[in-house]
């Protein structure tokens, strides 16, 4: 028995060792496949503190990994991961989460925020979070249906100068309240 | 579809009947298989993803999925209810009943008990399950063999908890009993094993404990590495939370157990002497796994191919998780849940005869050193040389100052959440 065993071991290993020899580079799906242990199947998070990637847009996606692979965005761990990748892995994952649908969550906004927020956003942040923040160009990143307790986690690392706001939005921001924008993120949040 | 053993031996009666077979001498084929199939025995962090990410890939295979209990409990997380941080274990437990009906997967509730990989079946108690390609991730077994004097008591006298559930509870439950100013003693095995960074984050969650409640107690870790395994700066300096309270040896293998006297006997020499104790045994693949010679040379794990983890000793049968030898990858639920996809990925490739993808995985293990406060540690694996290695100059552990550790505890509750709804929908 063993000595049979160990002659098909000898053949399957050349054979599963020959398969290996051709394998194609990792696939975008491959690639992206592994960041879902974490921010969820195809990237739609169901924990309210992990951003969902589903849908987010490619480029934003692009912006955020570089910039966490040069340490130019602060992070606890994706710093840590993004120096993983190459540029072109990089780009393909942004594609792959692009195009998921996106990943609607179920969550308890405060209404009188977001009506208090709708002014101020079409005011301060509008300009650059086109569309209610449902769209995404170059280094904005989709909000629209964002976890809440995700994005104020974001908006308290850029006040508190964790992480680095772009000039232009930190000039926007310097003129709000708290409140202010605490109604701007659950604004974001309920957007579907 | 769901079969539970009860239907599934009414099934196997009126297949006998029908085919006037005799039920004796060997098991009767149930679920012929009509398309391609694909079995995955083990329902957790390694086979329900690959189960589904292959359904995901490839409606047409057929995916039946054969684990022996109706729910299952992560042990990530788990030493939480030893702090006291969980009340029980609800929030760990996860059914089948949404992935199966989500992705058409067809759950099989019973146990296997051979694999013949030259006929393409496995086995279970009721009856045996042809297939084309077969993915196995049972988890571990403990080398209890390797520490003299420990019997089927012993595990009930000295919990390992190393497999979340009845364990877990009991251990909690002994700490509850236990006297101000008692002693409990931990122990880690030699490496490799489940969860690197366990014993080390099990040490703080039971000094959690002892701190608000017993803090006239303290408690020892007898790890038998030459020092602690996993983020041993970050480790070290959480501990400091915990003055006083927490004595770790190191290179202290416990040998032998006394169940009698409820101690431990340290390398041979050094007896050990506890209110509560829990002894982690060493670890390799399973039982299963040795009967259908899918371990290797090393006698502990299941040797693959970095690519696909096919099994490089059987053809068609594919071996995820703790069980397998996957280079680099530590044994983690979340390599397991990494090296699935990869898995299916091939898998799904192989069957429609298409070319095999590179390997890239990732890993991640947070551990709690305190009720709010996390740390974890992260890679990214692809294959060399036909091994799996961490891609250069990328993963590593956290900030040595602890400054993102409230913020890690926030990330990794919702790591664990939609880690177990990867796994439960
Ligand atoms: C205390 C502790 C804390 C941990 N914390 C973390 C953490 O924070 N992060 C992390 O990533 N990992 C953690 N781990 C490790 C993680 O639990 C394992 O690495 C992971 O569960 C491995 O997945 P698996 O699929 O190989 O095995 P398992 O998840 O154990 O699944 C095996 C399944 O197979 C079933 N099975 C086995 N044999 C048979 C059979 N013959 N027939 C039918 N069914 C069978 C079992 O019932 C089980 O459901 C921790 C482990 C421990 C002990
Ligand atoms: C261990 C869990 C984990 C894994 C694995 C992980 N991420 Fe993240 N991700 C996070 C956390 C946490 C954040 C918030 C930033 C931080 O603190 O690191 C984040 C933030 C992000 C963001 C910014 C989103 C936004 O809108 O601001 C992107 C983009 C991202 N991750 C992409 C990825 C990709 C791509 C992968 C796979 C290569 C991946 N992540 C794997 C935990 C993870
Ligand atoms: C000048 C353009 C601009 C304006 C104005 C602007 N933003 Fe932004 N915002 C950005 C860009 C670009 C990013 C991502 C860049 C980065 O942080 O790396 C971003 C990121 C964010 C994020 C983090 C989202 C995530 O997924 O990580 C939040 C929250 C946010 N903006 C809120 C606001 C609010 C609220 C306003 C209005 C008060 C506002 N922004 C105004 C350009 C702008």
């Amino acid at each position: 028995m063993k000595k049979k065993w160990s002659g098909l071991a000898l053949a399957a290993g050349a054979l599963a060792f020959s398969a290996t020899a051709f394998a194609a580079p990792p696939s975008a799906e491959m690639l992206a496949n592994a960041c879902a242990g974490c921010h969820g199947t195809n990237g739609g998070s169901a924990g309210d503190t992990m951003p969902s990637l589903a849908s987010q847009s490619a480029s934003s996606i692009v912006e955020s990994m570089l910039k966490f692979k040069s340490g130019e965005r602060s992070s606890t761990i994706m710093g840590r991961l993004a120096k993983g990748y190459s540029d072109e892995q990089i780009k393909a994952m942004g594609g792959f989460f692009a195009k998921q649908k996106l990943h609607v969550t179920q969550q308890v906004t405060d209404k009188a925020k977001v009506a208090q927020a709708t002014k101020i956003q079409e005011k301060s942040c509008g300009r650059c979070h086109l569309d209610e923040g449902k769209d995404g160009k170059d280094d904005t990143p989709v909000m629209a249906s964002q976890w809440l307790p995700y994005l104020q986690i974001q908006m308290d690392l850029y006040t508190s100068g964790h992480r680095k706001m772009p000039d232009k939005m930190a000039e926007k921001v310097k003129e709000l309240s708290k409140q202010d924008l605490d109604a701007l993120m659950h604004f974001y949040a309920a957007q579907k | 579809m769901t079969l539970d053993r009860r239907s599934f031996l009414k099934l196997l009666a009126a297949g006998a009947g029908a085919a006037g077979l005799p039920m004796i001498g060997r098991a009767a084929e149930i679920m012929p298989k009509k398309g391609r199939r694909v079995i995955v025995i083990g329902g957790g962090y390694g086979g329900s993803i690959a189960a589904k990410y292959i359904r995901m890939m490839d409606k047409t295979i057929e995916v039946v999925l054969i684990e022996k209990n109706k729910q299952y409990i992560s042990c990530p997380f788990s030493n939480h209810l030893l702090a006291g941080y969980i009340k029980d274990l609800s929030s760990l437990t996860i059914g089948y009943d949404k992935l199966a009906a989500n992705h058409g997967i067809t759950m099989v509730y019973d146990e296997v008990t051979a694999i013949d990989p030259a006929a393409k079946t496995v086995t279970t108690k009721g009856g045996n399950i042809a297939y084309d390609k077969l993915v196995v991730s049972p988890g571990v077994d403990f080398r209890t063999e390797e520490i003299e004097g420990y019997d089927a008591k012993t595990e009930e006298l000295m919990p390992h908890a190393w497999k979340a559930g009845p364990q877990t509870i009991l251990l909690r439950k002994q700490l509850e009993a236990m006297q101000d100013g008692g002693t409990v003693v931990l122990t880690a095995p030699l490496a490799p094993f489940r969860c690197p960074p366990g014993p080390y984050e099990r040490v703080a969650m039971v000094a959690d404990y002892l701190k608000k409640n017993k803090p006239k107690s303290k408690v020892i870790l007898l790890d038998a590495n030459p020092d602690i395994v996993s983020k041993p700066t970050l480790f070290r300096k959480g501990w400091e939370m915990y003055p006083g309270l927490i004595e770790y040896r190191k290179a202290a293998k416990v040998t032998a157990v006394n169940n009698q006297a409820m101690s431990v006997m340290v390398e041979g020499i050094d007896e050990v002497k506890g209110d509560v104790i829990s002894v982690v045994p060493a670890q390799r693949a399973t039982a299963l796994m040795a009967g259908a010679g899918l371990i290797g040379e090393d006698k502990k794990w299941c040797p693959v191919n970095a690519t696909t983890f096919e099994s490089t000793l059987h053809k068609d049968v594919y071996v995820v998780g703790d069980s397998s030898s996957a280079g680099a990858m530590p044994k983690s639920g979340y390599s397991a849940n990494s090296e699935a996809k990869v898995c299916a990925t091939n898998i799904v490739a192989a069957m429609n005869g298409k070319e095999q993808v590179e390997m890239s995985g990732i890993n991640t293990c947070y551990s709690f050193l305190s009720h709010d406060e996390a740390i974890s540690v992260a890679g990214i694996y692809t294959v060399k040389e036909g091994k799996i290695v961490g891609v250069p100059n990328s993963g590593g552990i956290s900030k040595l100052d602890y400054s993102d550790a409230k913020l890690e505890a926030k990330y990794a509750n919702s790591w664990l959440k939609n880690i177990l709804t990867e796994m439960s929908t």
